[in-house]
């Protein structure tokens, strides 16, 4: 089979541009691939599916903390448990707290890259000041210190 | 090796010959190493049925968990003759090996309790649902016990890719999909080498036939362009199909533009298939994942006791005790004592029961979270996507949050009622979908699917969503290892302590497969074995 290269050379060399225009799109195309290799592991189609968008306390402890520690913050008891946030001195130690959230506890996954710090100063805020606790909100000053500390 | 070896006996033997008789005198697993070593097959870590020789018939090894991890280390040193008993805190056996029928009962933590009202024969795997053919414990488990497989439909080229913010929202088929981005990258590459771009990379002959073959792979027309015409549309499909007699004279479709295509971003899908993982030939037991799980159970029944919840595990210099009280409802703490124990109990749970080990595997064991997935299934009163819409099995992609939907690889053309996956769901949407209440997962998953399949709306009948945060038994879905905590831990994890060792898919560079699991199991009971083989006198464990 003769295929027409060396004869479009001869013909037409053609301007650089376009061709260096078509191997920029192609590598594009190979980085956007290695790049989707991940997503496409999970198998998801958000542009971020790992972030979460709700920003006030209330709305980020409904879609992400209940899971785990129910609508009314107490927990759950089954071959293992989850812990009661509700009426919980150690919700009062914030760092604790804090530190559980961004940096995960156990099988507890870590929140750190999923939340912002005003994501995550707005849910430990809200579990604070919510289901029988009474402490004080935390900064997302506080948060951004404690995403600093080490594992 | 030579494709002809010399026998013992000084005759000449082809290679087949030479398998022939492996085969015959030492089994399908010698059969299989001999494959490997002539470069036939893909190695495994997979050496065949364990052949745990010399087991102490006095020795007593107690397993926790009746999953896949703990099923197969039960079966396999009950074949070696130890004495073996299992614990564990569900009302059944297989753990996550799990398949959802009609009338099965589930509650979730938090105490909502979904019936499933699926009709006979239909069902969902909330876990496991697929067995690559390079999955060689769990396919041989399904040969040696007789558990019928099926291929299940990883690839469906009339499936549909879909993206809220593309082509208006309508779903693309997967084929076509598929055959224009291949179409345009080789039409594109094609210029490339035209224009004598590729000169310092390859030589004139290789560009001609790297030319030849992005004709060939992209089905470019004569001129390597990607326009509709035959070569296209015996890709991508046809706007008329060609018919017979006198009908309408076939017309090709017409390909999608390149840069629409790039910015939909349907092209991701299209690798997921050529994951290592994902690759045909893949497999479904027949029935449901838990067939083999069952068909291990069924085995070792007599060994299992169900409804027991660890709460303490405890060794000495002279043996194991473990405390168990009633899964549900009072009791009293009783005692297991053996002389070894092999634990499978998730790490998720493990991290909060009182257990006796070095600092290093207490580390470990608290080292590792637990992902967060869902899964819905849908039953529908009509199998609509194959009546109406050609898909039989497969897996549909969106970037809604469901994720996917699945159709059955099994029963195609079936009159009756049909089951879908509705939604699978990872990272954020899954804790967004755990948090819900069961009812709201399946009709957040019926909404949205809906914009797939409008037919939903019509034939909807029931559903069940499993978020695996909420189960009782594992507190999340598998061991989300990261890579600096698997280089910091996971040897410490796999090692022997004392008389411990864990096993399951958290112990296994396969995380979340059943495949895991078992390998796991097995090079765990292998090592406590040669341990035990080896005598009172101190052994250094080598992980």
């Amino acid at each position: 089979m003769k295929l027409p290269i060396a004869h479009a050379v001869r013909r037409a060399p053609g301007p650089r541009r376009p061709a260096a225009q078509a191997l920029a799109v192609l590598l594009a195309i190979a980085s956007s691939l290695a790049a989707s290799a991940h997503a496409a592991e999970h198998l998801d189609g958000l542009e971020d599916p790992n972030h979460f968008v709700q920003r006030d306390g209330e709305s980020i402890y409904h879609a992400i903390c209940q899971g785990c520690h129910m609508p009314d913050g107490k927990g759950a008891q089954g071959a293992g448990h989850y812990p009661a946030l509700a009426e919980n001195p150690r919700v009062g130690a914030a760092p604790y707290i804090l530190h559980n959230v961004i940096h995960g506890r156990y099988g507890m996954p870590a929140f750190g890259s999923a939340l912002d710090d005003e994501q995550v100063a707005a849910v430990v805020s809200y579990v604070r000041s919510h289901f029988g606790n009474h402490f004080d909100k935390v900064s997302a000053a506080e948060a951004k210190s404690e995403r600093a500390s080490t594992d | 090796m030579s494709e002809k070896s010399r026998s013992k006996y000084g005759r000449s033997v082809t290679r087949r010959q030479l398998l022939a008789m492996v085969g015959k005198a030492a089994g399908g697993a010698a059969m299989y190493q001999a494959m490997s070593a002539l470069g036939m097959s893909t190695p495994s870590p997979y050496a065949g049925p364990l052949k745990l020789e010399g087991a102490r018939r006095d020795q007593k090894i107690l397993v926790l968990g009746a999953g896949m991890a703990g099923l197969s280390a039960a079966f396999e040193l009950r074949n070696a003759g130890y004495q073996v008993k299992v614990l564990d805190y569900n009302s059944r056996a297989g753990g996550r090996s799990w398949t959802i029928r009609g009338g099965d009962e589930f509650t979730e933590l938090g105490g909502r309790k979904q019936v499933c009202g699926f009709d006979q024969g239909l069902y969902i795997n909330p876990g496991p649902w697929r067995i690559p053919h390079h999955h060689y414990g769990m396919l041989d488990y399904a040969k040696r016990l007789g558990v019928p497989l099926e291929p299940f439909m990883m690839v469906n080229y009339s499936s549909y890719l879909h993206s809220t913010k593309a082509y208006g929202g309508k779903p693309q088929r997967y084929g076509a999909v598929q055959a224009d981005f291949h179409g345009h990258v080789a039409e594109l590459l094609g210029k490339v080498v035209q224009q004598r771009r590729l000169d310092e990379a390859l030589t004139t002959e290789d560009q001609e036939r790297l030319l030849e073959a992005l004709k060939a792979w992209g089905a470019l027309d004569n001129q390597y362009r990607y326009v509709a015409g035959k070569p296209s549309a015996e890709r991508r499909g046809w706007a008329v199909p060609p018919g017979g007699g006198l009908m309408p004279a076939p017309q090709p479709s017409e390909p999608v533009a390149f840069d629409g295509l790039l910015s939909s971003h349907l092209w991701r899908y299209l690798m997921v298939s050529q994951e290592y993982s994902f690759q045909t030939a893949i497999f479904q037991p027949v029935g449901g994942m838990d067939q083999i799980a069952m068909a291990v159970y069924r085995e070792v029944k007599d060994l299992v006791q169900l409804n027991s919840k660890v709460v303490k595990i405890d060794q000495s210099e002279s043996g194991v005790t473990v405390s168990y009280v009633p899964s549900h409802g009072d009791g009293p703490a009783q005692q297991e004592q053996a002389d070894w124990c092999v634990c499978t109990i998730p790490l998720s749970i493990l991290s909060q029961i009182d257990i006796r080990v070095q600092q290093p595997m207490q580390d470990a064991i608290r080292a590792v979270p637990y992902a967060a997935a869902v899964k819905v299934g849908l039953q529908f009163r009509r199998r609509f996507w194959e009546q109406d819409e050609q898909i039989y099995g497969g897996i549909s992609f969106t970037d809604m949050p469901i994720g996917m939907v699945s159709y059955p690889s099994t029963s195609y053309g079936s009159p009756g009622k049909g089951v879908l996956l509705g939604a699978y769901l990872f990272g954020a949407h899954a804790y967004e979908f755990t948090a819900m209440a069961p009812e709201d997962r399946v009709r957040t998953a019926l909404e949205q699917g809906a914009r797939i399949h409008p037919q939903y709306h019509d034939e909807f009948e029931n559903g069940m969503a499993v978020g695996w945060h909420r189960v009782p038994w594992t507190n999340g879905c598998y061991g989300a290892w990261s890579e600096e905590r698997r280089d910091k831990h996971y040897r410490n994890l796999c090692a022997i302590d004392g008389r411990i060792v864990l096993a399951g898919e958290h112990a296994s560079l396969i995380p979340a497969w059943q495949e895991g699991a078992v390998l796991s199991s097995h090079d765990a009971i292998t090592r406590l074995h040669r341990k035990i083989v080896a005598g009172a006198a101190p052994v250094k464990e080598t992980a």
